[in-house]
């Protein structure tokens, strides 16, 4: 259950309190978000929207402990990430959390297999189960011909694939989303989100994401919009994929 | 190593420019290493000159000359075990590109003297007995191709008219010293004294003693100098290393010359692979990030960067080693002589891989900072 209101249960596997960023830029103070509140539960699938500079992206910086708050919590499967020093909190983005960036942001001179192993070379798998996770995550993705090609053989939409599979590679507890499909053609984009919403309904990931495009939120559990620099619940797009997300 | 396929890929991202670096490196790395071997050369004769060795030598200068008669009040000297004199020759063979060092020897105590050199038996024992004998050094030898039983003809207009003075040449000597001289060319005293004006005779141009120990250098020396003082040909006594540095010196400041070169080329080095580092990262800032982002450390970040520039350091260091290793000897045995021989040592090679090591590490140093605090949230904004 996705909850905006800060009075979600102890159970929800995010859970962010009173959360508040302040950019100084140019000696003038400006404030992002002010006092939000989120609860996410296992499972959920929730698109943040909002316009230009309404602090989407800083808001998923955060639960993604890129960034750090200027106040209030972050709490991630009873783990307070906003008081983590910089290393925990590397070590534990490389646990708990898997990106997906609308540039891909491959690397260019590694192949679809040696970028998707890459969050794999910090664990202590040996190589043979590095391999096995990594032709299962492109696998799960539909690349399981391509994983010696490089990035620059690959289409858009399978880049982007490329990148799922390296988000999903190590079983993160969640995926963050950064305008997924936001460079992809309208085809592309649909077959990427058809592959998002099978890893929320086959594999119970829990995502959250950010968009533009109103047809992508719509395939999301819950869209969110962020107004004033707190969240806003939009309405439920479909009372039995909600209900289905928070089971 | 799971990383080093990584750091290979980001390597080869650019082939041209890491040849270009790789090239520079070589280079760079090969020209350090042969002015290393140059300065040695400078400095071998003085490290490798008798610790109980002097000379005796005009204090006006090297090419004045001094009456022969003070080889006998010098042997008196307490202290003194052996003493032999030397005169310049400066003949010249065929051409006067083809240098050479040559002394009249004093065939009785030369060797008493230059303990280090070795002539067999019989060989010297023929110079002994030849009046035109000449022994060579085993360099010199090579380089002329000669061989014992050939006559070398020398060109002299140093003493009276020119004219062709005729040699045989009954032996050569070696050297025990590792990269110690072997390319002087000996002749006979008693030959050379009768050809000679009768107006330059009963001189001689240097002396070289043998010590009872070394400890007696000092005190030989004061005795030497303080005996000839206020003589018509005072003298100057100082042990071999001190007089072939000061030999070394008068071609000038060749070693400073030389540290300051290398010195030049070491910086203009931690430039170059700096600057191509720096851009190498900027133009990945991105992917750092990502790095950053899916769970690579800062430090992690850090030894990437100078992993890939150790490895540029390395590759092209050992290119520049090998190179000099090639070149050296070949170089050495075309300069017909003008510098002591050039030797490539173990020591050398060494200094060039630490430096190489250090070049590598430092170069990639600030970059690697930099990319190692770099944020991802503004390194992502960028994209």
């Amino acid at each position: 259950m996705i909850r905006v209101d800060g009075r979600g249960d102890s159970t929800s596997l995010i859970k962010v309190r009173g959360l508040n960023k302040t950019y100084s830029r140019g000696g003038e103070q400006i404030q992002v978000l002010q006092g939000l509140n989120l609860d996410v539960d296992k499972g959920d699938f929730v698109a943040f929207m909002g316009p230009s500079g309404s602090g989407k992206t800083t808001l998923l910086n955060l639960l993604g402990g890129l960034d750090v708050p200027s106040a209030g919590s972050i709490t991630v499967d009873g783990d307070e990430i906003t008081h983590m020093s910089a290393s925990k909190l590397t070590q534990w983005r490389a646990r708990h959390v898997g990106f997906i960036f609308q540039m891909y942001n491959l690397i260019p001179v590694l192949t679809a297999f040696q970028n998707v192993e890459l969050p794999l070379l910090l664990t202590k798998l040996s190589k043979s189960d590095r391999r096995k996770h990594v032709e299962t995550a492109l696998g799960v993705v539909g690349l399981s011909d391509r994983m010696n090609h490089y990035p620059r053989q690959l289409s858009g939409g399978q880049e982007q694939r490329v990148t799922i599979a390296r988000a999903i590679v190590s079983d993160p507890t969640f995926l963050l989303c950064d305008e997924p499909t936001g460079d992809l053609d309208r085809k592309s984009a649909d077959e990427i989100m058809a592959l998002i919403e099978e890893l929320v309904g086959k594999y119970s990931k829990t995502i959250l994401m950010v968009t533009h495009d109103p047809q992508v939120a719509a395939r999301a559990h819950t869209t969110l919009h962020l107004n004033k620099g707190v969240l806003v619940e939009a309405k439920a797009l479909q009372e039995g994929v909600l209900a289905g997300g928070a089971a | 190593m799971k990383y080093s396929r990584l750091i290979f890929a980001n390597l080869f991202r650019k082939k041209i420019r890491l040849v270009l670096t790789v090239g520079s490196f070589a280079i760079a790395l090969f020209l350090f290493t042969f002015l290393a071997v140059v300065r040695g050369a400078f400095s071998r004769n003085t490290e490798l000159a008798g610790a109980d060795r002097l000379v005796v030598i005009n204090r006006v200068g090297l090419i004045n000359t001094m009456p022969l008669a003070y080889g006998d009040r010098i042997r008196q000297i307490k202290g003194v075990k052996y003493v032999t004199h030397n005169n310049w020759f400066g003949g010249v063979y065929q051409d006067e590109k083809n240098f050479f060092p040559q002394f009249v020897i004093d065939p009785a105590n030369q060797l008493k003297v230059m303990t280090e050199l070795r002539v067999p038996d019989d060989q010297w024992k023929n110079f002994l007995a030849d009046r035109q004998g000449a022994v060579v050094g085993r360099n010199l030898a090579k380089r002329f191709k000669w061989k014992v039983g050939d006559r070398i003809p020398l060109q002299n207009a140093l003493y009276g008219s020119t004219k062709t003075w005729e040699f045989n040449l009954d032996g050569i000597y070696t050297n025990d010293k590792e990269g110690g001289d072997e390319s002087q060319f000996w002749l006979q005293w008693d030959y050379f004294y009768e050809n000679i004006p009768d107006v330059i005779k009963g001189q001689a141009g240097w002396w070289v003693l043998k010590l009872d120990s070394p400890d007696d250098a000092v005190r030989v020396g004061k005795a030497i100098d303080g005996g000839f003082a206020n003589s018509s040909y005072e003298t100057k006594t100082e042990t071999e290393s001190a007089f072939q540095a000061g030999f070394a010196k008068q071609l000038g400041n060749i070693q400073l010359l030389i540290t300051a070169i290398g010195t030049v080329v070491f910086f203009t080095l931690l430039l170059v692979t700096g600057n191509t580092m720096a851009i190498s990262i900027r133009e990945r800032t991105s992917e750092l990030a990502v790095l950053k982002a899916i769970g690579y450390s800062d430090r992690f970040v850090l030894f990437f960067v100078l992993a890939e520039s150790l490895v540029i350091a390395l590759i092209g260091g050992l290119l520049g080693l090998g190179l000099a290793m090639l070149a050296i000897p070949v170089v050495g045995a075309n300069l017909n002589g003008m510098l002591p021989p050039l030797l490539l040592s173990a020591a050398a090679l060494g200094l060039g891989v630490l430096l190489a090591v250090f070049v590598g590490v430092a170069s990639g140093l600030l970059p690697g900072i930099g990319a190692m605090r770099l944020r991802v949230v503004d390194a992502l904004r960028r994209v």
